[in-house]
């Protein structure tokens, strides 16, 4: 494989549910190694992009190829997987409750069902989720807590930790800095950056905040009544000659996205 | 005429319903079921649930089933006293309890307590993206939280049944001896020539099987919860009232087919 083989090839997706079409024929390239963000407003169909990827929502039609493998048309286990290679961070961290932080980093790494790599003991989990937690910049000491335990920043540091806990070859962020203080926010940015480059892992983000997209991603797309109406270098996010890009990102009320809400 | 066309539309789009959802409930229990013989199996979740539902439904159950039986040895009293027939009070007592009362009560109280629980917690689960964090980490969703339940809800609840049998027993002897007046050697004499090894077997069974509605149903409505916390209390409703109602109509059903003749 050579590197002009997108990571991830999005071709013709599409997503309804019932009349509502949320996906309408996405066309999109992530290359190995970079990071693309999927910038758009709420209900514009961006979780539900990554969730296609993850195997969580069937797409109506279209392929997902990871490394040149369309895995819609792969086989249940094989699919299952394709998808193991890839990390997910969830908008609100979605740790399990009942589990200590430790256990939720290491879930990935015990977990029977793994397919790459051997299953870990869980003494072996435990001393390698206290090396995770140190990277995302906490006290291996927190792996004893449970979520409930913790503040929203050190939430999203647990969900990051578990993300990239198994070295995937993809990372998805979904809606990474949301709930947070813009220090905190920053600086889960830069933990991103830094996993990210650390790993040489593909990532695709979601989110709302225009900071955090310039801070994390190489290239953007903007996704509006489900198309991609925009895709350029994350540096022109600001100034990209598209009047809906410009828009959304100076967060104006006049413009062509504020006449459609209007209708 | 619109009335009435409506109310046909109505009652129709009812039974679709219906019969959609027993046959998403079916096959979702299968899906858990087939999990049982396909390896991992989480014994961890297994034993946690086995032990939520058989032992921290122990005080509940046993203390229902205590006072059932008081209260059947105290209504046969009034009514058999006018026929003199006051003997009998030992054998409805048993049987009562152990083809009937046992299991029912033992099964709705279990219902009202774990199956709600279930509901919530997976409910919870669902609506907080636990559900599908579990699929990113190399985890089958059914496999990790109904599998386990679905077994442990069958294996707990014929447990809970026996000792709801032996405690709802005891409370109609005490009962007849403390406050009736019976003999005790001639009311335990009268319990053991009247129940039969059939009676405990068959309140079991349906005890396993009341177990895994309960199980299902939590597991169900909490597993397709939508919409945040008003979900959560609408699954944690319907699997309440639907294991109820499915407990009830299982034991007509079982009843029929083990002692009707």
């Amino acid at each position: 494989m050579t590197d002009a083989t997108p990571k991830i090839r999005i071709r013709g997706l599409t997503k309804s549910f019932g009349p509502k079409r949320v996906l309408d024929g996405i066309d999109l390239d992530v290359m190995p190694g970079t990071s693309c963000v999927v910038i758009g407003g709420s209900g514009s169909g961006k979780s539900v992009l990554l969730r296609c990827i993850l195997g969580l929502i069937a797409p109506d039609s279209g392929s997902i190829e990871i490394d040149g493998v369309d895995i819609l048309t792969l086989p249940p286990r094989r699919r299952e997987g394709a998808i193991e290679k890839i990390g997910m961070l969830f908008q609100n961290g979605a740790l399990f409750d009942s589990l200590s932080v430790w256990e939720n980093v290491a879930f990935g790494l015990m977990a029977a069902g793994r397919r790459h790599g051997a299953r870990m003991a869980r003494a072996e989990a435990r001393a390698h989720a206290g090396q995770v937690l140190e990277q995302v910049g906490l006290d291996p000491s927190v792996g004893a807590l449970y979520p409930s335990e913790l503040s929203g920043g050190m939430q999203k540091r647990v969900g990051l930790a578990r993300a990239i806990a198994s070295q995937p070859d993809i990372l998805f962020f979904d809606e990474p800095t949301t709930g947070l203080d813009p220090i905190m926010g920053a600086v889960i940015d830069g933990l991103i950056v830094d996993c990210v480059r650390r790993l040489g892992s593909t990532a695709i983000a979601i989110t709302h905040d225009m900071a955090s997209a310039q801070r994390i991603g190489d290239r953007a797309a903007m996704l509006y009544q489900g198309k991609l109406i925009w895709q350029g270098a994350a540096s022109a996010l600001l100034d990209s000659g598209n009047p809906m890009v410009d828009q959304f990102t100076h967060g104006r009320r006049e413009g062509p996205i504020s006449m459609e809400l209007r209708r | 005429m619109n009335v009435i066309l409506d109310f046909i539309a109505a009652l129709g789009r009812a039974a679709l319903n219906l019969v959609r959802t027993a046959g998403a409930l079916a096959l979702f229990g299968l899906a858990g079921l087939s999990h049982l013989v396909r390896p991992p199996f989480y014994w961890r979740i297994f034993l946690g649930s086995l032990v939520e539902i058989g032992f921290f439904s122990l005080p509940v159950v046993a203390l229902t089933a205590l006072f059932s039986g008081g209260v059947i040895a105290l209504q046969s009293y009034t009514g058999f006293a006018q026929y003199h027939v006051q003997s009998a009070i030992a054998g409805i007592v048993v049987l009562s309890v152990t083809r009937e009362l046992g299991p029912v009560l033992a099964g709705l109280m279990v219902a009202g307590r774990v199956g709600a629980a279930m509901a919530a917690e997976i409910g919870t689960m669902r609506v907080t993206d636990q559900v599908d964090a579990l699929t990113t980490l190399s985890t089958n969703p059914v496999k990790y939280l109904v599998t386990p339940r679905l077994l442990a809800g069958t294996l707990a609840l014929p447990f809970l049944v026996l000792v709801a049998d032996i405690l709802g027993v005891l409370g109609g002897f005490t009962v007849s001896v403390v406050k009736l007046d019976f003999s005790a050697p001639a009311y335990i004499a009268a319990t053991l020539a009247t129940v039969k090894p059939i009676d405990i077997t068959v309140g079991l069974a349906k005890a396993a099987v009341f177990g895994f509605l309960i199980a299902l149903m939590g597991c169900y409505h909490g597993y397709h919860s939508r919409g945040g916390a008003e979900g959560v209390g609408a699954a944690t409703t319907s699997a309440v009232v639907g294991a109820s109602i499915l407990l009830l109509a299982f034991d007509y059903l079982l009843t029929d087919v083990f002692f009707s003749q």
